[in-house]
Parts: C-alpha cells; sequence; structure tokens
C-alpha cells in the first residue's frame, strides 16, 4: 500500500493546471444544471421538481435521468413559448405551480431555472411570492427556488446549488426539538451508495437527515396501488429540523476546497459545525467518516465495519498482484475522480488520466494531496474537459483501465482499453443505481470489478486461453 | 388486414366503460380552463359514412405544468430530421445540455462503409458550450471558432449549426456566420433557428428542418443515379435497422432508393434526391413540407407508404409498381411478396393464441401511434386508445381537414417557405390525365387519410397525452400493453403492465417490412406473456393465512 504524500509546493489554484480551453466542445463530460438540481429535488419527501423555461430542456432531463434510473421522473415545466420568451414567464410559472399543486398535492415544489429564463432575467423569486399570496395558507406547499444556468455550471454545480437552496430555505435556526443528530450531504451518488451511507449513521445509532436521498424514490420497487409521487425521500421536517443538528458531514474533496456550501451555510447560520470530508471511497476516506460519526455519536465503530473492513483488506492482499503498478484514466464529476483516485493509490493502481468536465479549478490540488508525490509527474489532470481532450490525453498514456462513465465508452472502444464503468449517467449497462462505491464495501466491489477487467483482457488476449491467471 | 373492427361495445361504451365517464375522470383534478382546453384533446372516435371523423384539437402548447411527452423544436430540429444523417458536422450553438441531450439517443443506425469517404459523424457530439461571457457579448465569435475546429478537425463535406433557446434572445445572427464561413471554407454550411421556446413541440422543428434542407441541400446535385425507378423514402429514420430492412425489400424488388430523409443517409443523397421519379412518405408529420415542396419546384409527385405491418408493407409495394406501371417490375414486386409473406403469416399464427384479443394503447410521435396499430391487428390485438404526441389535425382526420386547420399565434412564425417550379429543372413525372388513370388504381397522390378513420369507432383519442392522463387511462383499463417511449417506461411497468418504446424500440429493431414484422410479433409475445408479472407477489403475501400458520405452528 502507497503511502500518502501531500504536495507541498506553493502554488496557486488555477495557475497549476489550466481549464482547458477550446472553442467548440467535442463530446462534452458533463450535463447542465438544471439537471443536477432535479435529482436534488427528486430525493425529497413528496418533492416535485419544475423547471423554469421551456419544455424542451425538463423533456430532455427527463429522459436523460431516466435512462440511468429507469423509474420513473416527474419534472414539471413552465412551459414557455416564444411570447413567454420575449415577455417573461410570470403567468406561465404561476400556472405550473397551480397545476403542479392540483395534480400532485406536493409536499414541496423545487423549482429550477434553465438556461432561457435566466438570459432573459425573470424574477422567480417575486413570482412564486405572488403565487404563494394568492394561495390559502393551509394549502401552501414549499416551494424552493434555485438558479441554475448552465453556462454558469455542469451539473454538479447545480446539485450542490440545489442543496444549499432547499437548507437555506427550509433549515430552521437553533432552538426546537433535536430530532435530527447528523446532517449529511452525499453529493452526487449512486442510491446504493446512499442507502449504505444512512445504514452507517443508523448503526451509529444516529437519526441522520441525508440530503438528498432518492435511494428509493429513484430506486424502488413494483407498486401495489397507484402512488402519485414516489415514496421515499427526505423528510421535510428533517430538513426543517437540520439546524438543530450535532453536525453536517459534507462529501466531496472538491467541495471541501470551495468557500460556500450548504454545510457552510448551515455552521454560520445555526452554528451546526461543518466536517468536509472527501467521498468515503476506499479505506482512508472510509475510515475518515466511520471517525467522524464515531465522535458525533459518541459510540465506537461497530463490529460490522470492522468486518468489513477486514474482509476489504483481506480482499486487497489476495488480489494485490491483478492491480499494482496497473495504470488507469479516470473521468466524471471532480468528486467522484478524486475518490476513486485515492482509492486507486492505496491498492497501487497509477491515476495517470483524471479528467473532469466541470470546470471548478479545484481537481488538481485535491489530487496532488491524494495521490503520492512521485505519481504527480506523470499525471494529467483536464479540469473543463471535454472527451477529444480527455481521449487525447488517454490515447497519449495508454493505460491499462479507464474508468468513468457511458459516455467514454467510443473513446474506450476506439482505443481498445477496458472501461469499467461507474458513477453516473450509465444507460448501455445494467444496474447502474445499484453500483456501490462507498465505505469498505463498496471498495471490495471496485476493486473486484477492476481486477476482473484486467483478468479478463489478459484472458482474452491469450493464445492459450488459461483459466489461472 | 384491415385494422378497423368496430368493438362490440354499445355507442360510447369501451369495455363497459362509459367514455363520458372516463373523460370525465381524465379532466376532474384540472382547473376548469385548464380541462376546457384537454376537453378538446381527448375525443372518442366515431367514423361516418364518408370517412369523416370528429375534430380533435392538436398542434396546440401544452399547458405549463401539465408533464407532457414533447420535446422542443431543437429536438424535432437537430434531434429527429438532421441526426441521422452521417456525414453532417451538427453542431448545437448553446450551452451544454441541449446537445449533450441529443447526442445519439435516438437509436438511428446507419452504415458509414455505404459512402466512399466513410465519414460518420453521429458518434460526435459538437456544441459551442456557452459561457456567462457569450450570453452577455454574444456567441458568433465562438461559433465561427467551433466551425473552423469542426472543418479543422474532420474536413466534413457539410456543417450544420443549431440555435438552442438562448440564442435567440442575445441575437446571435448564425445564418450570417454560416455563410460567412461556407464561403471561407469552401463547403457547404447552413444554420438553423430552431429555438427550442419556437411552436409548440418537436413539430415546429421539423417544419424548420425541411426548410433548411431544402434551401441549401436539394437540387445542389443534377447528376441522375442509375436505376429504371427511382424513389425516395421521406420520413424514415432507421430506428433499430427499419431502414435497412425497407433498402432490403426495394433492392429484392429493382426499386433504385435515391434518398431516405433522413435514415442511413447522405447529405449526397439529399442534394440529387430531386431527380428521382417518386416520393414515398413514411411519417407524413415530420416530412411533408419537403416533399410538397419538391413538387412544386421540380414536378415529382409523392404518396403515402406505410411498411409498418407485413400487410401494409405488401400494400405499399404494389402502389409503388402501379405508380411506375411496368409488366416486370409488377412481376418482381409479387414475387418478393409471395416469397416473403409465408414466413411472416406462420409467425404470427404462432403466436397468435396468446395474443389474441389483447389490448394495447399507443401514445407516441406523429405517425407510429397510428402505423402500429397495423401490427398489433395482425396479432389479433385491438388499441383501445391512442393519440399522438406532436401530430397536427390531419395527421388525425385526414388532410381533407387541411383547409379547416387555422394556425394560431404559436405556429404562426414559423417559416412558410415560396416555393416556385424551378425554370430549368421542373420536370412534371405524371400528367393530369395519368393521375387520374392512377387515382383510379388506388394510387393516391399526396393524401393521408389520417389514423382515426382507420380506427374503430368507440376507441378513445387523446392527443398530447399528459402524465396524468396516461396514469389515469392505465388504472381505469389495465391494457395489456402500453407503447410509448422511455419517459413513461417505467411509471407504466410499476403498474405490472410492459410498455413498448415505439421511438427506441427498447433495444430491439428492426420492426418495419417483413422481417420487421416478425421481430415485433416475438417481441410482443415475449412483452404481454412475460412470467416476471407473476412473480409480483411473494407466496407469503398470496397467502397471508398460511404464513401464519407456520408462525403459530
Ligand atoms: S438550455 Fe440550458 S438548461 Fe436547457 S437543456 Fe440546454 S443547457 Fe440545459
Ligand atoms: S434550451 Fe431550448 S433548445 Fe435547449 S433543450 Fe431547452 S427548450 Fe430545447
Amino acid at each position: 500500500m502507497e503511502s500518502d504524500t501531500p504536495c507541498d509546493d506553493g502554488y496557486t489554484l488555477a495557475s497549476l493546471v489550466p481549464v482547458v480551453a477550446a472553442s467548440a466542445v467535442q463530446n462534452a463530460c458533463k450535463l447542465c444544471a438544471p439537471l443536477g438540481a432535479s435529482l436534488v429535488f427528486k430525493g425529497i419527501a413528496g418533492g416535485v421538481p419544475l423547471l423554469h423555461g421551456s419544455q424542451g430542456c425538463s423533456t430532455y432531463i427527463r429522459r436523460y435521468l431516466i435512462s440511468h434510473f429507469k423509474e420513473p421522473m416527474d419534472i414539471a415545466c413552465s412551459n414557455f413559448g416564444e411570447q413567454t420568451a420575449v415577455f417573461g414567464g410570470g403567468a406561465n410559472l404561476q400556472l405550473a405551480l397551480e397545476n403542479v399543486c392540483r395534480q400532485y398535492a406536493p409536499a414541496l415544489i423545487g423549482v429550477a431555472t434553465t438556461c432561457l429564463s435566466e438570459t432573459i432575467g425573470d424574477d422567480v423569486p417575486m413570482f412564486i411570492k405572488t403565487f404563494l399570496a394568492a394561495v390559502p395558507e393551509s394549502a401552501r406547499p414549499p416551494i424552493v427556488h434555485v438558479s441554475t444556468p448552465s453556462y454558469q455550471g455542469s451539473h454538479m454545480e447545480g446539485f450542490h446549488r440545489a442543496v444549499r437552496a432547499v437548507l437555506g430555505a427550509l433549515a430552521q435556526g437553533r432552538g426546537g426539538e433535536a430530532t435530527i443528530q447528523v446532517n449529511l450531504l452525499p453529493g452526487l451518488l449512486s442510491p446504493a451508495d446512499l442507502r449504505h451511507l444512512k445504514e452507517m449513521a443508523a448503526a451509529f445509532g444516529l437519526q441522520a437527515m441525508v440530503l438528498p436521498d432518492y435511494s428509493d424514490t429513484l430506486d424502488g420497487g413494483q407498486w401495489e396501488s397507484y402512488q402519485r409521487i414516489p415514496p421515499g425521500g427526505t423528510p421535510l421536517q428533517d430538513i426543517i429540523a437540520a439546524g438543530n443538528a450535532a453536525a453536517t458531514i459534507e462529501l466531496g474533496h472538491t467541495l471541501a476546497a470551495e468557500r460556500d456550501t450548504a454545510a457552510t451555510d448551515l455552521q454560520t447560520r445555526c452554528g451546526v459545525p461543518a466536517r468536509r470530508l472527501g467521498l468515503p471511497v476506499g479505506i482512508r476516506h472510509t475510515d475518515a467518516l466511520l471517525q467522524a460519526l464515531a465522535e458525533i455519536s459518541g459510540r465506537p465503530v461497530p463490529d460490522i465495519y470492522q468486518a468489513q473492513r477486514g474482509r476489504l483488506l483481506d480482499t486487497l492482499v489476495d488480489g494485490h498482484k491483478h492491480v499494482n503498478t496497473v495504470r488507469a484514466a479516470l473521468y466524471g464529476e471532480a468528486d467522484l475522480v478524486a475518490g476513486l483516485a485515492a482509492f486507486m493509490a492505496e491498492i497501487g493502481i497509477h491515476p495517470v488520466v483524471c479528467a473532469s468536465g466541470g470546470a471548478g479549478r479545484r481537481l488538481a490540488p485535491v489530487l496532488h494531496q491524494l495521490v503520492p508525490a512521485r505519481q504527480h509527474a506523470g499525471m494529467t489532470i483536464l479540469e473543463g474537459a471535454d472527451f477529444a481532450t480527455i481521449e487525447e490525453a488517454v490515447a497519449g498514456a495508454r493505460p491499462d483501465l479507464i474508468v468513468g462513465h457511458s459516455k467514454g465508452y467510443a473513446m474506450a472502444r476506439r482505443l481498445g482499453i477496458p472501461l469499467v464503468q461507474v458513477g453516473f449517467p450509465i444507460h448501455d449497462r445494467m444496474g447502474g443505481p445499484r453500483l456501490l462505491h462507498v465505505g469498505y464495501e463498496g471498495a471490495a466491489c471496485l476493486f473486484d470489478r477492476l481486477a476482473n477487467a484486467l483478468i479478463e483482457t489478459r484472458q482474452a488476449a491469450s493464445p492459450v486461453g488459461y483459466t489461472y491467471m | 388486414m384491415a385494422i378497423s373492427a368496430e368493438y362490440k361495445d354499445a355507442d360510447g361504451v369501451l369495455e363497459g366503460k362509459d367514455l363520458e365517464g372516463v373523460r370525465r375522470r381524465l379532466l376532474e383534478k384540472y382547473p376548469p380552463k385548464v380541462a376546457r382546453k384537454r376537453d378538446k384533446q381527448i375525443v372518442v372516435n366515431r367514423v361516418g359514412e364518408d370517412g369523416s371523423v370528429p375534430v380533435v384539437m392538436s398542434n396546440v402548447r401544452t399547458v405549463p405544468g401539465l408533464i407532457s411527452q414533447r420535446g422542443c423544436c431543437y429536438a424535432g430540429c437537430k434531434g429527429v430530421v438532421l441526426g441521422p444523417t452521417r456525414d453532417i458536422v451538427n453542431i448545437t450553438h448553446g450551452p451544454v445540455g441541449c446537445g449533450f441531450y441529443s447526442w445519439l439517443t435516438r437509436r438511428n443506425q446507419t452504415d458509414p462503409d455505404s459512402s466512399p469517404d466513410g465519414h460518420n459523424f453521429m458518434t460526435y457530439c459538437f456544441t459551442t458550450d456557452m459561457q456567462d461571457e457569450e450570453i452577455i457579448f454574444g456567441g458568433e465569435k465562438k461559433l465561427r471558432l467551433a466551425i473552423q475546429e469542426a472543418y479543422d478537425n474532420f474536413k466534413p463535406k457539410a456543417i450544420a449549426v443549431f440555435s438552442t433557446c438562448p440564442v435567440g434572445l442575445i441575437g446571435d445572427d448564425v445564418h450570417a456566420v454560416c455563410r460567412e464561413m461556407k464561403e471561407k471554407l469552401g463547403i457547404n454550411v447552413f444554420g438553423f433557428s430552431c429555438e427550442g421556446y419556437k411552436g409548440v413541440s418537436q413539430s415546429a422543428g421539423h417544419h424548420i428542418a425541411n426548410n433548411g434542407i431544402f434551401t441549401h441541400v436539394v437540387g445542389t446535385d443534377d447528376a441522375v443515379p442509375e436505376g429504371d425507378f427511382k424513389i425516395n423514402l421521406l420520413g424514415e429514420y432507421n430506428i433499430g435497422g427499419d431502414a435497412f430492412e425497407i433498402e432490403r425489400i426495394f433492392e429484392a424488388c429493382g426499386l433504385t432508393l435515391v434518398a431516405t430523409y433522413s435514415g442511413n443517409s447522405s447529405i449526397e443523397h439529399f442534394a440529387r434526391s430531386h431527380t428521382a421519379d417518386l416520393n414515398l412518405i413514411m411519417c407524413h408529420r415530420s416530412i411533408n413540407y419537403v416533399a410538397e415542396m419538391m413538387e412544386t419546384k421540380f414536378g415529382l409527385p409523392w404518396i403515402k407508404v406505410n411498411f409498418i405491418g407485413a400487410a401494409a408493407t405488401a400494400k405499399s409495394l404494389r402502389k409503388i409498381a402501379a405508380y411506375f406501371d411496368d409488366p416486370a417490375l409488377s412481376e418482381r414486386v409479387e414475387a418478393v411478396i409471395a416469397a416473403e409473406l409465408p414466413a411472416v403469416e406462420a409467425e404470427a399464427a404462432a403466436v397468435r393464441p396468446r395474443t389474441e384479443g389483447k389490448r394495447a394503447m399507443l401514445f407516441v410521435g406523429g405517425s407510429r401511434a397510428h402505423h402500429y396499430q397495423e401490427l398489433f391487428a395482425e396479432l389479433g390485438m385491438k388499441t383501445l386508445s391512442a393519440g399522438y404526441e406532436f401530430a397536427h389535425r390531419d395527421d388525425y382526420e385526414g388532410r381533407r381537414v387541411l383547409p379547416d386547420i387555422k394556425v394560431d399565434a404559436d405556429s404562426r412564425n414559423i417559416q412558410e417557405l415560396e416555393v416556385h417550379p424551378d425554370p430549368e429543372r421542373y420536370r412534371p413525372r405524371v400528367d393530369a390525365q395519368r393521375a387520374e388513370t392512377l387515382a383510379a388504381k388506388g394510387v393516391d397522390f399526396a393524401d393521408y387519410a389520417g389514423m382515426m378513420p382507420e380506427m374503430p369507432a368507440g376507441a378513445l383519442v387523446i392527443d398530447d397525452i399528459s402524465h396524468h392522463e396516461t396514469e389515469k387511462m392505465i388504472a381505469l383499463f389495465k391494457p395489456d400493453i402500453f407503447c410509448a417511449g422511455i419517459k413513461e417506461k417505467y411509471v407504466i411497468q410499476k403498474h405490472g403492465i410492459p410498455l413498448k418504446q415505439l421511438h427506441s424500440y427498447d433495444y430491439g429493431g428492426p420492426y418495419a417490412g417483413f422481417k420487421g414484422a416478425i421481430n415485433f410479433y416475438q417481441e410482443i409475445d415475449r412483452m404481454v406473456n412475460s412470467r416476471v408479472w407473476g412473480y409480483l407477489k411473494a407466496p407469503w403475501q398470496k397467502n397471508p393465512e398460511l404464513a401464519a400458520k407456520y408462525a403459530f405452528e
């Protein structure tokens, strides 16, 4: 196992790795902002997302999310026409809100903007106020507005902005009953990941508020009877009580490098201490999460995690020969890439290309802390990259493995390098929502898949066809 | 095989349910104004002696807040019509999402090896990925660079630019940029003002795409391809390989396909498509504009065909043969039909005992909700309810209603090109007298009868069905299969009812032509008779007393 040597030179963030600047984006490696926001609103119990703009965006975003989650995905829209685009979308938003209330009786409506309503500069908070004023108090659902112009950020910015907007609008200050002990802001993870994290908190006896929690709403069973809104999601009263929690755990290495986030907001506003950790992918960062939970709960780490950790290490030792000194290319959301790179470093895989479509400018310094210093020189870090740029880097580096989502398939195929699919979106394989990335068990799953991909490749290339590799 | 068969229920009753009551149930949750609007889009089918059917309000704006199946103008232009052409570099001018979401998501197939240069850009997605700076200062500069870059990297024959919503607002002149770059690069570069807010659905984008191809591409190459019976196939997008199957049949019949709009197509095919002798229209909604304009400018007529369903395929082939009126061709066509049909009929006979009497609902697109009723009829299944996502009244009621259609404010700004006969190249393929003789033989030029005259009376026709109404229909009728798209798929299946995607075909296809019919029969058999639905309840849920007894013992 590699030792963790943090990067010590005093670089400035932006100068270290320039964000890729090209005029055209060829095969983007990012999605748009309202998609991230919609995902957050889908993770709130009784929540209905509503996009303020023209219907194409909501349709595209629905179909895209559905192709990954394979679950119902209702996203309403205020349905701009040419007139609306000229005169503003106030009336449309009112009508949309009214119709959503009537059809769904939602516990919460999340309004996210599209590029269109942002470009014309609609005053959405004012529209919402007008709407609410006309509704009897008893019938008013909470409405959360988040501004999500995609020309300012990708789906991850939309996601984090929405989490922040929800807590900003609903979480009340200190005072009430402390029904929630810990707030857990996981970031964009799979439903399987969310379930795993909830189990962890529960194992410490903690009442946790996980936001968003689409582990049921986007990975549910068959319906015995008609469900207007799929069951599950973060309960509204838990979000309201978030200000009373003992701590907020916010996951994501690059997110932790941001100045203002949902967790820092809660800290400033309600005095809830923010603990900002990396994604718990691999050993060290799962350790860190469990330790944080132990401290917050005042209880020791439950035995099951000791056992899972033991099994993981046993697996790593057993399979070490398959992965050691292997070179991999990673792409996807910055925080997932950072989490994966940290895990790779633990098992002896060199992440030779680390790429993200987002242009957050935080990935490079974070990676330099997570990956041993002697690998830095051989590591290409790309931010704001499209697949044309990523492919060039990967072709140059000739790694043994590529790790990322479905959109890298064409690249992997052209280069003849095996692709292990992780993260989002996964639409050409089954089971994306059930992929476990986090915790010791997630690490073991990832390890098996990485090692097996390597074994399979070697097996297929062998002229003999050995079954002991 | 005719689709139409009167349902046995009494008038106004479908499967024992009073249809007025059903309509009320669909509308009751809506505010009065919304209900009044939707009321006109939900119609009980009745077919008069003369084939007349009730009016269906359609091609109107979806009410904000109702979750619709519809996409936007850009989706219709870039995604549907231009997307399937392999050798045009399509650049989406706008923020990243619109381009990303339309990146090869429709399962259009293509065969790059059939073009000499082997160009295929369909697996690529180019966008200008507009940032704040462009929204504020304009995006023309970035677009110019993007076109240059695409040219430098790929040396394509043509580049097309598609505007998304913000572009129209910030006032970029994409057409001027395209003209400038066309001049500079010496290749065809053209733009589409297909901002998503235009029109009410994809339909506006189809029209804009038709106008653009016609203006910038059709007729730019006068070389006449070899072949005696030259045809174009319009409105066939090669989802799941449909166009490949149709091409196979055409070839066997000795028909020369000049261009398909736009499945498995190359821009070169469009350029010389005006040299063909006949246009065949599959999807009337998305492509009739180009057919009309080609007729006016170059004189080649169009007929409606349908290659979905074995009987429909045979009928369409015979119609083509009748048009060309050549004994050798007719003989070949008959030989092909005779050779292909037995296998299809054998498969239908094998499957039918398991599908007979099952009930389908189809809500999709602008032609498939009609065409696929053929295949279901061949399986002995009946269509309880159907509707289109973005069609117009003529697609429901037939082109006979065209003069009565009122264009509303949402569609008024979609340009109708003014087209005149080409002074040199206009060549009417049939004169008035021959047209009459052919019409008598069933070659109905420039006509589409529409979906409703071929549907059973008593079926429910719903235009632009909302998510809410979909769920109500499922709950009320519990059909054996529901046909729509991926957005509807998983909500329907939560109710234990299989959903067949008729946009992307799930992962299957082809379903067109003879081989396609066989595929479809097998697929529907698998879906309506799948065992998985039988496992929905665990044994202890099915028999709670038993479970309790064990616990007690
Ligand atoms: S306009 Fe903006 S919000 Fe809509 S799909 Fe495009 S990028 Fe996404
Ligand atoms: S922004 Fe406009 S063009 Fe893009 S997806 Fe949305 S509606 Fe369509």
